[in-house]
């Protein structure tokens, strides 16, 4: 395929997925925002008000980079799990298996979609949070280059759950085992240097706090860890990601028969 | 002249020792009209799978066009227009979205296919339906969108995997004039089926495969003769019969 058709392939996916998403509004965009407005008004403003500030922010402050990146992993993850799951099962992934469009502009498909959606959300939960606090962007390259690599990532394991995915109980194990333990003790409602030093040692095993920390930095000008150990956790995870993805559909495995 | 599709020795044994293809050795000539026929489970589906990418081989060559399918599998994949036994579109979507969505997958813009696909919907009687959704379209209707779709990009070679299953029989009728056509204008097709007068009427070449293996390769007229002129029907029955017996 010339650069051109590929790009046209690529264009088609990602529009099918944006009007996917944009359809099911109620599902694939409403759930996360209604969520942080949970977390925003019992967290932030109940509980927060009672909580000293840290690093000179208030707790509804130091807790809204985390939620918004909370809600960009699990809608990137969930995107690209339950579509290319979807996909598999409905057999409408025939259609673009079928096409001559190389494995990697398929990965990118299904990755952009989730990113698409990711990145939607996590705009929607910025802005609501804006009604409980005020926030200032202390390093928006930082902020950005967090947030999009992040959900490049998540996309990426979603798609990587998808492919062995069985039945819809294998969509649904480690988004409700692994993402969401690791998501809560990923450093979104404390900061790491408050746990006791065995447990700082132990969450520098969960790679979710690199995330929050490199996203909380952009807005807040804080973090935890030092950010270049932030970026370097995120891309070698990236690029161990895409080379199990590539792999997987050039043997076929969990995509054809 | 380069055959639209030539297989040699094709295996494919699945997860679990499953034996689909034992060695399948044939080829389909440009411009034919080919029919793939077996039993259910013979592995017609798993030799379109394999042309198609839709299964991964075991061993074995195949090549479309003279595009062997481990060289150069997009460019191989360029040539095929594939119908689908089930309906594998998204029942959401519109019958034109699902017509232009595939062709954008074949990198042709949308522009471009949109007159293709009113041509096609036109010309298979959908053009009516065009902006509803697909499940609400008639089992028949579905079974002509999947035409429409696997045509769009205008592929040299069209596989038809059991395409008029649950098709009334005007319905039928209209779809193998469709078919003819599109024969007649060079399209090389495939055709698997149950219904072997259907096989019968519309081709010129056969083979039958049973447990994996080719039983039968040879012109659908030298068929009939070798067979005293009987039915497609009577002569398949026998040939499965004694192979079953056989093995």
């Amino acid at each position: 395929m010339t650069l051109q058709k590929i790009w046209i392939a690529y264009y088609t996916m990602l529009r099918n997925e944006m009007v996917r998403i944009v359809r099911i509004w109620s599902q694939t965009l409403l759930p996360p925002v209604i969520t942080s407005s949970l977390y925003f008004i019992v967290f932030g403003a109940f509980i927060g008000s009672q909580i000293t500030p840290i690093s000179g922010f208030s707790y509804m402050q130091f807790i809204v980079p985390g939620l918004i990146m909370m809600s960009v992993i699990t809608s990137s993850y969930s995107n690209t799990v339950s579509t290319f799951y979807f996909a598999k099962w409905t057999r409408t992934l025939d259609e673009i298996l079928v096409s001559p469009m190389p494995n990697w502009v398929v990965v990118v498909g299904f990755v952009s979609g989730g990113v698409m959606r990711g990145l939607l959300v996590g705009a929607l939960v910025l802005g609501v949070s804006l009604f409980f606090t005020h926030l200032a962007i202390f390093n928006v390259g930082i902020l950005v280059a967090a947030i999009v690599l992040t959900s490049v990532l998540f996309s990426l394991g979603g798609l990587i759950n998808g492919v062995f995915a069985k039945g819809f109980d294998g969509i649904s194990i480690v988004p409700t085992f692994v993402l969401t333990p690791l998501t809560y003790l990923g450093g979104i409602f404390y900061s790491v240097e408050a746990l006791p030093p065995f447990w700082q040692q132990v969450s520098l095993f969960n790679p979710i706090i690199y995330m929050v920390n490199a996203f909380r930095y952009g807005f807040l000008g804080i973090t935890d860890i030092p950010l270049w150990q932030c970026f370097a956790v995120l891309l070698i995870l990236l690029i161990v990601f895409v080379f199990v993805l590539l792999w997987l559909f050039r043997r076929g495995i969990g995509v054809k028969n | 002249m380069t055959p639209a599709v030539s297989v040699t020795d094709l295996r494919k044994v699945y997860e679990g020792g499953v034996e689909a293809l034992k060695g399948v050795t044939l080829t389909v000539e440009e411009g034919d009209f080919f029919a793939l026929l077996g039993p259910n489970g013979a592995g017609k589906t798993t030799l379109i799978g394999i042309l198609t990418s839709l299964v991964t081989k075991t061993a074995g060559h195949a090549s479309v066009f003279g595009v062997d399918i481990d060289q150069d599998r997009s460019l191989a994949k360029t040539y095929i227009g594939l119908v689908p036994q089930e309906f594998n579109f998204n029942i959401f979507e519109k019958v034109i979205d699902i017509v232009t969505t595939q062709a954008g997958y074949y990198g042709i813009p949308r522009a471009e296919a949109l007159p293709k696909a009113e041509a096609l919907l036109k010309d298979l009687g959908l053009w009516d339906k065009r902006n509803q959704p697909s499940q609400r379209l008639s089992g028949g209707m579905k079974r002509r969108l999947m035409i429409a779709r696997g045509l769009v990009h205008k592929p040299r070679l069209l596989i038809l995997d059991e395409p008029t299953a649950g098709v009334d029989v005007e319905m039928r009728h209209g779809m193998w004039d469709f078919l003819r056509k599109l024969n007649q204008n060079g399209t090389t097709i495939i055709l698997t089926t149950h219904y072997l007068e259907e096989a019968e009427a519309l081709c010129r070449n056969i083979a039958i495969i049973n447990q994996g293996a080719v039983i039968v390769n040879e012109s659908m007229q030298g068929l009939l003769q070798s067979g005293g002129h009987a039915k497609l029907e009577q002569i398949y029955l026998d040939l499965i019969k004694q192979e079953t017996k056989s093995s």
